[in-house]
């Protein structure tokens, strides 16, 4: 069925096409509402985006504010553990989490392609919207546009959020010190694995599922036991845990130092980067924080992790040191000791 | 994991580096053929953990790093013709051609694209047949057959739009080019383990006779690694020279016969440069006449493309294992892998590279953080 003229005893009448996302869906005129209506509005509903207003208003949710901004272009835009929609909500719930914020509220943006499967754009906007209610954060403001089939990848998204910072935590890359415990909340590489098997067809023997998760529970939780013992916190999505530390160790001017045999890689990982010549510190994840804690207070932050679903599988990995400023050291399985630099550019599949 | 923790068990690894220092009565000289092996051996700090013991020295066993830059700048040429879909081997894409490498192609609209195995570009030459499809075959024995299984299969399908880039190169020839230079040091050579899968060791006999030279094939993981370098010393405490094999469980004296017998009948052995070392005769192979149809160099007349190296680079001391990376006055400092001026400095497998990300703290001025 395509846009055209249904032939009938009276006026011809304009039928529209619900199957595929048209360029006139993007045009601001009435097929742009019934999009709005029988697409987003079904799913996004709430109190702030209600008026549909060109700007959201409300009131501010605290003194200081935290505010982020991320764009989604991961393709396939399903994949197995999640899709683009809710993987947009975590990535932009979580970078406010990091910074020591309560996420309050999110704005959305999205591209669509011509050609767009509606009923793929529809479990997207669920999922989307479910990932929004379940992070306790409504979608305050939104935006769509339609770009001309084979300027776009099907759905490009954007999302903004606003948060509350809470007085006196404020955890920053420049607060880290000698005698911090690394810990990281869960399994290593997932994310970034699950979006190369389904982007490459690469088949293994257990299913990698992406790890998106939204973590501000887990951070309030972790908050609420140690409070400002929390130095630094960070979500090592692309560059994976390697580059963040890397990132922290030079805006500091501390090293660390790693242990390899206390890495958190699930094996399917594991094998899969083994096959591909693929190194899972530099994979991305998105449902996986990396925390610098003041040593004494390590202990407990890591049973308080561990009792979140969150942060079930929580470790410990390694520690700050005054040595060697701006490097992070590896101790290898075997004893031997190595640095984990920062990569120029994208991981590249090896020859052999 | 199966076949793979066992390989990598700290006990295991630190009774085998004891038993290395404990029967080493001098530092004894070896190299690593591989690029696989030197990534171990750095990624896990094993050269540290043997110092005074054994001293490793990096062979030229880095496919990207001895692909002749002639070859890539073909590579580049073919890439930005319109029509054409160039395919690869992820790591091919960052190496460095006289003005650009292959990612810059791409940014500037040439297509090409990453391929995990040749016969994924047979297929994608089907799936667009008004388009010519040329595939980087590059590599050592390793990478040989499947790159032969995908010409054969495209002769045999009649896949009229597909073609190879050909620089595949031989692990016997330079071994023994090191071994006859007149300021060689190394003393035993750990052979790769998956070249030796394919071909067996019956080549590696006479050059172990010839230059009274330990010969051991060696896999991949550190305690493969650590084993192998203690057959070696073993030898060379006891004056031996013999072809051992310590990767007992992927490779036999002949090798695997399908995969030789595919390879012979796609291809001959042929001269080939050899990035950073020059010529080495009848160290490569080419296409065999009946497939020159499948050559993209005689497809495209890109044959006749020569370029020169960069004066800076000194790779071919690195690769000949005369010169330690971190001795290259340009190492670090105008050679990062940012700014490579040389292949060994892009490859994860590259010696420069290598010691570039994994190696930086023992030499902490190199750093250029602290």
């Amino acid at each position: 069925m395509t846009a055209g003229l249904q032939q009938g005893p009276g006026c011809p009448v304009p039928q529209v096409d619900l199957e595929r996302v048209q360029l006139g869906h993007g045009s601001g005129g009435t097929m742009s509402a019934a999009l709005l209506e029988r697409c987003f509005l079904p799913h996004l509903a709430n109190d702030t985006l209600a008026p549909l207003g060109d700007a959201a208003v409300f009131q501010a949710p605290a003194a200081e504010l935290a505010f982020s901004t991320d764009t989604f272009v991961v393709h396939p835009l399903e994949f197995p553990g999640g899709d683009i929609g809710c993987l947009a909500v975590h990535g932009t719930v979580n970078d406010l989490a990091m910074m020591g914020a309560t996420p309050k509220y999110l704005s959305v943006g999205f591209v669509l392609e011509e050609g767009l499967e509606m009923a793929l754009l529809e479990r997207i906007v669920a999922s989307l919207a479910r990932a929004a209610r379940e992070c306790g954060v409504p979608i305050a403001t939104g935006d769509t546009k339609v770009v001309e089939r084979g300027r776009g990848d099907g759905l490009y998204l954007n999302t903004a959020g606003i948060g509350a910072m809470t007085p006196g935590f404020a955890p920053r890359a420049t607060l880290a010190r000698a005698g911090d415990t690394i810990i990281v909340s869960g399994p290593l590489g997932r994310h970034g694995m699950a979006i190369m098997a389904a982007r490459e067809g690469l088949r293994f023997e257990a299913e990698i599922e992406s790890d998106t998760a939204p973590l501000h529970a887990l951070v309030a939780a972790l908050h609420d036991a140690v409070g400002q013992a929390i130095h630094v916190m960070r979500d090592p999505t692309r560059g994976g845990v390697a580059s963040a530390l890397n990132e922290i160790a030079a805006a500091a001017g501390v090293g660390m130092v790693l242990e390899e045999r206390a890495f958190p890689i699930p094996e399917p990982v594991e094998a899969a980067c083994e096959m591909l010549g693929l190194d899972p510190l530099y994979v991305a994840n998105e449902g996986v924080l990396v925390a610098l804690i003041a040593a004494d207070a390590a202990g407990q932050a890591l049973e308080v992790m561990r009792a979140h679903p969150a942060g079930a599988e929580a470790v410990a990995i390694g520690r700050v040191v005054d040595d060697h400023p701006g490097l992070v050291v590896l101790e290898t399985r075997i004893g031997g000791r190595r640095v984990v630099d920062m990569l120029p550019g994208d991981q590249l599949p090896r020859i052999c | 994991m199966r076949y793979l923790s066992e390989y990598r068990d700290p006990g295991v690894a630190e009774a085998l580096i004891r038993r290395i220092r404990n029967r080493s009565s001098r530092p004894w000289v070896m190299m690593e053929v591989c690029g696989g092996q030197t990534h171990t051996i750095v990624k896990q700090g094993i050269n540290a953990l043997l110092e005074g013991a054994v001293e490793m020295i990096h062979g030229p066993g880095c496919p990207v790093c001895v692909t002749p830059l002639e070859q890539i700048d073909k590579a580049l040429a073919l890439a930005a013709m319109p029509g054409v879909i160039f395919t690869s081997f992820g790591d091919m894409l960052r190496v460095p051609g006289s003005t650009c490498d292959l990612q810059a192609v791409r940014a500037r609209g040439g297509q090409v694209q990453v391929v995990y195995s040749p016969l994924d570009a047979v297929d994608l030459a089907r799936q667009h047949p008004d388009t010519e499809v040329v595939f980087f075959a590059v590599g050592f024995e390793t990478t040989a057959p499947a790159n032969a299984m995908a010409v054969w299969r495209a002769k045999e399908l009649g896949v009229g739009n597909f073609s190879v880039l050909v620089s595949h190169v031989t692990v016997p020839p330079a071994i023994t080019a090191i071994l006859d230079a007149p300021d060689n040091r190394v003393e035993a050579f750990l052979a790769a383990g998956h070249v030796c899968t394919v071909m067996g060791w019956t080549e590696y006999e006479p050059i172990a006779a010839r230059y009274r030279v330990p010969i051991v094939v060696t896999g991949f993981e550190p305690v493969d690694i650590l084993e192998g370098i203690h057959l070696a010393v073993c030898q060379l405490e006891e004056g031996r020279h013999e072809v051992e094999n310590q990767y007992a469980r992927s490779v036999r004296r002949e090798g695997t016969v399908p995969a030789r017998d595919l390879v012979a009948r796609v291809f001959q052995l042929v001269d080939r440069n050899w990035r950073g070392i020059g010529l080495i005769p009848r160290s490569g192979l080419g296409l065999r006449e009946e497939f020159a149809d499948f050559d993209a160099e005689i497809r495209f007349h890109v044959g006749d493309i020569t370029v020169d190296e960069p004066k800076e680079c000194r790779a071919g001391e690195v690769l000949r294992g005369q010169l330690k990376p971190v001795d290259c006055p340009a190492f670090a400092g105008q050679c990062t892998p940012e700014h490579p001026l040389g292949a060994p400095m892009v490859s994860t497998e590259g010696a420069c590279a290598a010691y570039y990300h994994y190696d930086r703290h023992r030499s902490a001025h190199l750093t250029g953080r602290s």
